[in-house]
């Protein structure tokens, strides 16, 4: 008599059953909503207390914003439109939807705002897509700079290129003189000639061919930019200078000669410890102070420039950060390689410290774009300053949801897009273990 | 035989200057420190020159002139005799206020949108997604101004609230009147106060708050201690003795008492005439910058707050539960220490710039240090060049003491490592 499993049970079964469906609760969109809308009686009830909300939420939002107002020509047309009834009135935007977009820019000359954005689109294509544009494109990148001022303020177009000259004559100075001597003299010498070409030779020279050859937009006042053209052109601006800038900064305050470090952390400190509005109150009022008498260059510049010294202290946060995050082992391997300090710098610590940095330098960014908003207080008419003008207009006295959903929307496309951007881009990037 | 010799001597070539790693570091050093004080020089002596042709000196003795302007939100007495120096100090306790204010709600708002994001729910996750990206990719130099028309076009005129049958009511028992004009909440008021006492004659702090205060203080330190010899006993005899509710008592009664000695009432606002009286008056101003600070900053110390508990891997809750600790004591003492390391550093520069923020309180009129003493005080008395360095010299010195303390901090907190 053996005791098996088989003699002692009257059945045992053979085959095995067939593998049966999950039960239906548990599949399907009835267990995911299970799982994560019912799972428990709290989450129940969070559940059920934020679809109501949502739901009250479109049922007074979807009225409002669905309402016939689009000709409306002043805040209280819109409300005979509406014959008592609740609604946006989409009027103010259609009426004042170039202004928002383009400030007080001649009408006639709207291309130019337009054909620059498109060619900043087309020069950010290379630098944003590499794996699908090609490189050949970055010649045109390099050339964008230059194009952008002539294009939005007008005049001649010898201004831009001696500009460019400059920069022409500096490389040509540096291969020259890296020939015979190091790199660090040749970058000074280079810087020098560069500098002194600017200040004394490119505007006689740029005016003396204009006169022989004067190829001239019309001009545009600085005082006619306004809206999101502003905005975008002094968040580009900002954004485009502080990178290299806010490198610099970095690694002056990781440098090994104290004098240097002290300056860059000085700089770097005071600009992050005051607020940007005292940094535009400087440029508005003590830059003329500060510079040679007689000096009187653009508002818009002077901005400009306050907002990129702005962006490139917290840039080169940023980036000293990425540099601290990478491994000791990796200056010691370049060192190992015999490659001096630029070099160093260049093929082995800057690929991977600003890959590391990425999250921060784009946050950087949106920061930028959103904080040239505040030149509307003092002045300039970027898109808060005309809302508020436009709220101060007789005829659209009153409204305000309708102005800040359309310039938050934009605002938030840009940005939004930037940060989407930017998780692609480490995704692309990532090479390592995680 | 050897004999050994000494290395000739090398001679100093000028070249050396570069090429030479020994005095190479010393040449650059030079050439930034002379290429430095060229820059600075050529600024002040611009600035001299031009100070000259504008027939302008520098000096500060206008603060003690009188500012001849009205501030409508103040923490101390004020009226426009007073000099433009306790104008500029009203607004920077303004700008403190806000700022302290704001941080708080920042904080609760963000700690719980930050938990709710990382929710199992999936619909209140995605609403805290939606809130945090509608927060954060916005300027929120829009979200102040959008908040400030908000509560002057939508809330009602302090006359809608008259007659038998008023358009508005008071909210919350007839204690809150929100208006257009801003919101009255009810004052503290002590019908037996002690009176005020005045610091170096320039404002007055009340005894009151003092001796409330200081006897908060002591009966929480006195519960600390009742903790602490609880702590004792448990590790004595491995029972720890119940004393919450004496903590609980000892931290609540003498206040309780004391506020009973001193007659604490509310003062509650009422209606009379065109306006209302009585009550703590929060103009319009302070209560949009408030709100649109905090929920924009609220959206970034959420981001944080989630990054922070991301952080903790779910190896630490499953090797304290293996420890057989209970799940408050598991957060308590294992996952919130380690979390607030990698939060806190980030909260703190929040902070540092929900203060720096602030200063946008100029487009909606709020007089903070901006509105004062680089908006009117500046357009009054035309010296710019004073008013504004001063102005940035005061932020500077309110964030090089947030970051100190952050620095502190994260020097008690670091972790040792090898």
């Amino acid at each position: 008599m053996s005791n098996t499993h088989a003699d002692t049970v009257l059945y045992v079964r053979d085959t095995m059953l067939d593998q049966q469906e999950p039960p239906a609760s548990t599949v399907g969109p009835v267990g995911w909503a299970k799982d994560n809308l019912f799972s428990g009686w709290l989450n129940t009830a969070l559940t059920v207390l934020s679809s109501l909300f949502i739901a009250y939420l479109l049922y007074r939002l979807i009225p409002w914003f669905v309402s016939p107002t689009w000709d409306g020509t002043s805040l209280s047309n819109c409300r005979e439109i509406l014959d008592g009834h609740e609604g946006a009135c989409w009027g103010v935007i259609r009426d004042r939807w170039q202004q928002l977009l383009f400030g007080f820019y001649p009408p006639e000359l709207y291309w130019r705002p337009i054909l620059t954005l498109v060619l900043l689109l087309v020069a950010l294509a290379p630098v944003l897509y590499t794996d699908y544009v090609t490189p050949k494109l970055l010649y045109f990148s390099a050339a964008f700079p230059f194009l952008m001022p002539w294009l939005l303020w007008g005049g001649t177009v010898w201004m831009p290129l001696m500009a460019a000259a400059g920069f022409a004559i500096g490389f040509v100075v540096f291969t020259l003189v890296s020939r015979v001597l190091n790199a660090g003299i040749s970058i000074f010498a280079a810087a020098l000639v560069a500098v002194l070409w600017w200040v004394l030779l490119a505007a006689p020279v740029a005016h003396g061919i204009a006169s022989v050859l004067p190829l001239a937009l019309e001009p545009v006042a600085s005082r006619d930019f306004g809206g999101f053209m502003l905005s975008i052109t002094i968040g580009v601006t900002a954004i485009g200078c502080s990178l290299p800038i806010g490198i610099v900064l970095a690694l002056g305050r990781r440098s090994d000669l104290p004098l240097v470090k002290i300056l860059c952390v000085g700089f770097i400190e005071f600009i992050r410890g005051v607020p940007l509005i005292t940094l535009l109150f400087v440029a508005s009022v003590l830059l003329n102070i500060f510079l040679p008498p007689g000096t009187n260059f653009d508002i818009i510049l002077r901005v400009m420039i306050m907002v990129t010294l702005f962006a490139s202290a917290y840039m080169a946060e940023v980036i000293r950060g990425g540099l601290a995050a990478l491994p000791k082992g990796q200056y010691e391997a370049a060192d190992a390689l015999g490659l001096d300090y630029w070099k160093a710098q260049r093929l082995i610590i800057m690929p991977q410290a600003l890959k590391i940095s990425i999250p921060g330098i784009v946050s950087t960014f949106i920061g930028v774009f959103k904080d040239t908003t505040l030149v509307s207080i003092i002045g300039l008419i970027d898109p808060l300053g005309l809302a508020n003008g436009i709220r101060a207009d007789t005829a659209w006295n009153g409204i305000y949801w309708e102005l800040f959903i359309f310039i938050g929307a934009v605002f938030f496309i840009f940005c939004f897009s930037m940060s989407r951007y930017s998780m692609y881009l480490e995704r692309k990037l990532q090479t390592g273990h995680r | 035989m050897t004999t050994l010799t000494d290395p000739p001597a090398e001679s100093f070539k000028l070249s050396m200057l570069v090429y030479d790693t020994r005095y190479r570091s010393i040449t650059f050093q030079i050439i930034a420190l002379i290429a430095f004080l060229l820059f600075f020089g050529w600024l002040t002596l611009n600035t001299v020159q031009n100070l000259n042709d504008l027939g302008k000196e520098v000096s500060f003795g206008f603060l003690g002139n009188p500012a001849g302007y009205d501030i409508n939100q103040r923490l101390i007495e004020y009226d426009n005799q007073d000099t433009h120096l306790r104008a500029a100090f009203v607004g920077l306790l303004n700008t403190l206020l806000v700022a302290v204010l704001g941080c708080i709600t920042a904080t609760i708002v963000g700690v719980i949108v930050g938990v709710l994001r990382l929710s199992g729910n999936w619909l209140i996750a995605r609403l805290m997604t939606v809130y945090v990206e509608m927060f954060r990719n916005v300027p929120v130099l829009m979200w102040i101004i959008l908040a400030m028309a908000v509560l002057i076009e939508s809330l009602p005129a302090p006359s809608a609230f008259r007659g038998d049958d008023p358009d508005s009511t008071m909210k919350l028992f007839d204690s809150v009147a929100l208006t257009n004009r801003g919101v009255y909440i009810p004052e503290p008021l002590f019908s037996r106060g002690l009176g005020d006492i005045s610091f170096f004659g320039a404002f007055d702090i009340s005894v009151d708050l003092i001796a409330i205060i200081v006897v908060l203080i002591g009966s929480i330190w006195v519960s600390k201690r009742i903790g602490r010899k609880a702590d004792a006993t448990q590790e004595a005899t491995g029972i720890r003795p119940t004393t919450w509710h004496i903590r609980t008592a000892v931290v609540i009664l003498p206040t309780v008492v004391l506020l009973g000695i001193l007659g604490f009432h509310l003062g509650y606002p009422e209606l009379r005439g065109f306006n209302f009286q009585g009550g703590t008056h929060m103009r319009n101003s302070l209560i949009a910058l408030w709100l649109a600070l905090s929920l924009y900053t609220a959206a970034f110390v959420a981001e944080i707050v989630r990054a922070g508990i991301m952080a903790i891997s779910a190896g630490q809750t499953e090797a304290a539960a293996a420890l057989g600790l209970r799940s408050n004591r598991i957060m308590s003492l294992v996952i919130l220490p380690q979390a607030l390391r990698v939060i806190i550093p980030p909260l703190i520069s929040q902070y540092l710039n929900l203060t720096k923020n602030s200063s946008l309180a100029i487009a909606v009129g709020y007089m903070d240090i901006t509105g004062t003493l680089m908006g009117i005080t500046l357009n009054q008395t035309g010296r710019e060049l004073e008013t504004v360095l001063l102005g940035m010299a005061i932020y500077l010195v309110i964030s090089l003491i947030i970051s100190s303390v952050m620095n502190v901090y994260n020097e008690r907190k670091k972790l040792v490592e090898r």
